[in-house]
């Protein structure tokens, strides 16, 4: 176990390493010039090149990236050109609000998908299998701007039940996570639903029939964890996902959190920002990867880990 | 249609009144084009501690009839007609509720597929104390305490270590004893037996079959065995139903049915039952030259472990394997799961690595890689199940041409017109040619996986369990399609089984496998007329005999395990040494 995870450890600085390489280079190559942004459409030509030589722009790129690892390895992700703060700073104070966002649209995904999967892989080929597969459907083709913006309209603007925009409370955090969630739960109900048609059919639910048992236990003890492996799988590589959703949903509902800092960052060039938002989203993946597997033998017990 | 009408049947019997009566038992599937049967009218009745069997082939009901009984037939599936009475009470006409009661209770089921038939997820300890609970409410420690109680009844050699254990560190015959085990936790009246021991290797099949006819007497379970194997109904049935296609065909009692079958259906279902010593034991054909030389072969795969990877441990498939088949003569490996025979198989199609040397129509091979295209057109593999061989989306007229095309030979007509002859050569008509697998039975798609198999006009076909997933009559033409093959055209087959009597039907030379290694080789009227090694003997043995009279002989009842062919790094198996015992008579010395 040790052994495993000193691997997986050793496996996640190297996919963060290429991560940072991928995105620097993306950057470097880009045609928008962040100093142009910096120093203003009015700024001199010795003006731009002086702030060019400030921030180190004007070297190669490899030197760029190694000085800039070099500062990653002191855990200094460099300070923002506009904001006039340090990066890490920048990212921890709005690190909660996304977080809290994750956990509440895993939570809609969950309950929403895993229900909706269930009931539908239970009453195969009736209408509500139909009816369930068409909302998943709608959930997962429908995109998330449009899904947010139709909520917020219907039950902000029109009933006045939630809150449209802000943070604080836990009725702020019901809009945001639903619109980030919808889409995960559609993925999920598709694929509960035919894990868990597949785990109906298997030997030992007919075993587990002829015991004797209440139909209730033999779903809920006996179809459920088995069909549930595959999902959880699913959640690891979803963080990624949510990553490009947050964007979206922080915007559209004025959340404070990563996603806007990114958004801001994109739109100025700030080129250290965008490094950063990236790398703790890459972070997050390679965690909730590794999460999902340390939990999948939890459940089944013939897999180890090795 | 009741057996009491049955001349004979009865007279053996107490006159008690049956534990299950079933009535005229309709079961129908619901169709598009309405209600079709799949069960006409069955009757029986079955009386404490009496065993009737359920036999019959693939799609004659038999399955469906026991389902329906237990009252877990699949959703468009249901009885129409009839009753199925439990003492007194319908269970067709019981609600849900009711019936969950009874089921597992007083009617157990057992299944055919150990591997699959327990929950992956759940201790086997969990899974046994479910069903006690689940009817009688009783304290944990209480209900662990029957469920261990059952675990010993079974025989299964450390029940409390068991007990813990995931039903994948199990073998699966001891899974088998597992599901027995929960089957029989709560005594229930009656005990449907699903090809109880169709997965199950023969030695081990042999142990269940005991324990089940132990279990009977000491528990006195009414016992409904459902089975395709005739050997498995004359050792342990009282009373026999034949099935066809969802109908009795006959029944009556089982040496009656065994000695006087009433129906063609029967006696042609008793004939192509392959027996072991039905074959005369001719003398063996001049020795001709090898085709195919196997020299101390040897298959190893290594398991890593550990945190670096190391190889701590190996898996010893096959340990120095020598043997000869020569041209135009079935070579028969014989042998339980894990022995290694399959492994040869793949090995001679260049599918694993290997040490040692095989000699194959003249090429010296010593490592994979030797195999070539060029070699492997002369050894062609015919797999167990036709389903899986063949490509669903292709049409077999060009499933049988890919080896032509594979290997370049001949232009599309050509290839076409050896298509059509091969067709017709293995039983199959010229208009079946631009159909697909799925229009064809489980029979006819072996026939099409063989008829590929010869498209190279190969030295060697190598049959791994190629008539394991048939039915009985579909097997015995088959095998007489193979024989018909050799004598023909000269082929030679390395024929690969489990099954001691369809080896003795088919086979010119025989050799028994345990372990990776060979334990007795020589002709079949060495090998079966005179075995001399004891595991040979304790293999035949342990074959089922279609023939209620026959006695089995008395043998100390255990529940032994194959010994793991998993050995650490360090510490190869001993070699055994082959010893000629005379005539070419092969017998690895006992150690």
């Amino acid at each position: 176990m040790a052994g495993y995870l000193l691997r997986r450890l050793v496996q996640s600085v190297l996919i963060l390493l290429g991560v940072t390489l991928v995105t620097f280079f993306l950057l470097y190559v880009l045609p928008a010039d962040p100093v142009r942004q910096i120093a203003g459409r009015s700024a001199t030509a010795e003006t731009v090149e002086s702030i060019r030589r400030q921030l180190g722009l004007d070297q190669p790129f490899w030197v760029q990236y190694g000085r800039y690892l070099w500062n990653l390895l002191h855990l200094d992700l460099g300070r923002s050109y506009l904001q006039r703060s340090n990066v890490s700073e920048l990212i921890w104070a709005r690190l909660p609000p996304t977080l809290l966002l994750m956990a509440g649209a895993i939570v809609c995904e969950l309950i929403l998908g895993l229900t909706m999967g269930i009931v539908a892989a239970l009453r195969r080929g009736t209408a509500t299998d139909n009816g369930l597969m068409i909302a998943s459907f709608v959930g997962v083709s429908a995109p998330q701007f449009v899904v947010g913006l139709l909520m917020l309209y219907l039950f902000g603007v029109r009933l006045h039940w939630l809150p449209i925009s802000g943070y604080g409370t836990f009725a702020h955090l019901v809009l945001p996570s639903l619109t980030l969630g919808i889409l995960g739960a559609g993925w999920y109900s598709r694929m509960m639903r035919s894990s868990m048609v597949e785990v109906m059919r298997q030997d030992f639910i007919r075993t587990a029939r002829a015991k004797g048992l209440a139909r209730r236990r033999v779903i809920l003890r006996h179809a459920l964890p088995n069909a549930i492996l595959p999902i959880i799988a699913m959640i690891g590589i979803d963080i990624g996902i949510f990553m490009g959703g947050i964007v979206v949903v922080e915007s559209v509902f004025g959340w404070p959190g990563i996603g806007q800092l990114a958004w801001q960052a994109i739109q100025r060039v700030d080129i250290p920002i965008i490094m950063g938002v990236t790398l703790v989203s890459a972070v997050a993946i390679v965690l909730g990867n590794l999460l999902a597997d340390l939990v999948t033998p939890l459940i089944d017990p013939r897999i180890r880990l090795r | 249609m009741t057996l009491a009408h049955a001349p004979g049947a009865g007279a053996a019997q107490a006159p008690a009144d049956p534990v299950l009566s079933v009535e005229g038992l309709t079961v129908s599937v619901a169709t598009e084009a309405g209600l079709r049967p799949l069960v006409q009218g069955i009757s029986f009745d079955l009386r404490r501690g009496e065993t009737l069997a359920i036999a019959g082939e693939s799609g004659s009901g038999k399955s469906i009839t026991s389902l329906a009984i237990m009252g877990l037939l699949p959703t468009n599936v249901r009885a129409t007609a009839g009753a199925v009475r439990l003492a007194g009470t319908d269970l067709l006409r019981l609600p849900e509720a009711r019936m969950r009661a009874i089921r597992g209770d007083r009617v157990a089921m057992i299944f055919q597929e150990p591997m699959t038939s327990l929950n992956p997820v759940m201790t086997v300890g969990a899974q046994l104390v479910e069903a006690i609970e689940a009817h009688e409410p009783m304290a944990r420690g209480q209900a662990q305490a029957r469920a261990l109680e059952a675990l010993k009844a079974v025989r299964l050699s450390e029940p409390e270590h068991r007990l813990r254990q995931y039903p994948h560190e199990l073998s699966g015959g001891m899974r088998q004893r597992v599901v027995i085990a929960m089957a029989i936790a709560l005594r229930p009246d009656v005990l449907i037996a699903d090809e109880p021991t169709t997965a199950l290797d023969v030695t081990v099949q042999r142990e269940v079959l005991d324990l089940l006819r132990d279990l009977r007497r000491e528990l006195g379970t009414a016992i409904v065995l459902i089975t395709h194997d005739m050997g498995v109904v004359a050792e342990m049935a009282d009373r026999v139903i034949v099935m066809k296609d969802g109908a009795v065909v006959e029944d009556g009692p089982v040496v009656r049915i065994f000695d006087a079958p009433a129906k063609d259906y029967t006696r042609a279902l008793l004939a192509a039952v392959p027996r072991m010593g039905a074959r005369p034991l001719e003398d063996a054909a001049a020795p001709k030259a090898p085709v195919c030389s196997l020299r101390d072969l040897t298959v190893r795969f290594d398991l890593k472990r550990g945190m670096l990877g190391r190889t701590t441990h190996r898996v010893h498939a096959v340990e120095g394997v020598s043997c000869d088949i020569r041209a135009g003569e079935t070579f028969a490996l014989v042998g339980e799961s894990g022995c290694g025979k399959s492994t040869i198989a793949k090995t001679i199609a260049g599918l694993v690595p290997f040490d040692g040397e095989i000699t194959l129509a003249g090429h010296a091979l010593r490592r994979q890689s030797d195999v070539t295209r060029a070699v492997r057109r002369d050894a062609q593999i015919v797999f167990q199940d036709p389903a899986a061989a063949l490509d669903p989306r292709m049409r077999v007229g060009d499933l049988v041409a890919e080896p032509l095309v594979i290997h370049g030979i001949g232009t599309r007509e050509e290839r076409r017109a050896t298509v059509e002859q091969l067709f017709e050569r293995v039983g199959l008509t010229r208009a079946q040619i631009d159909r697909y697998p799925h229009e064809f039975s489980g029979g006819q798609r072996q026939r099409i996986c063989i008829a590929r198999a010869l498209a190279l006009r190969p030295k060697l076909i190598v049959a791994d369990e190629s008539v394991s997933a048939l039915d009985v009559s579909v097997q015995a033409r088959v095998l007489q399609l193979l024989r018909e093959l050799k004598e023909d055209m000269g082929v030679s087959f390395l024929f690969i089984s489990h099954d001691m009597a369809v080896v003795d039907s088919i086979a010119d030379r025989v050799a028994v496998m345990f372990l990776g290694q060979i334990m007795e080789m020589g002709t079949r009227a060495q090998v079966f007329g005179d075995p001399r090694h004891p595991y040979t003997r304790r293999l035949i043995e342990a074959v089922p005999v279609p023939d209620p009279s026959h006695v089995h002989p008395a043998r100390a009842r255990m529940a032994t395990e194959v010994p793991s062919p998993v050995r650490r790094r360090d510490d190869p198996p001993p070699r055994r040494v082959l010893r000629d015992v005379g005539g070419g008579h092969l017998v690895a010395a006992e150690g």
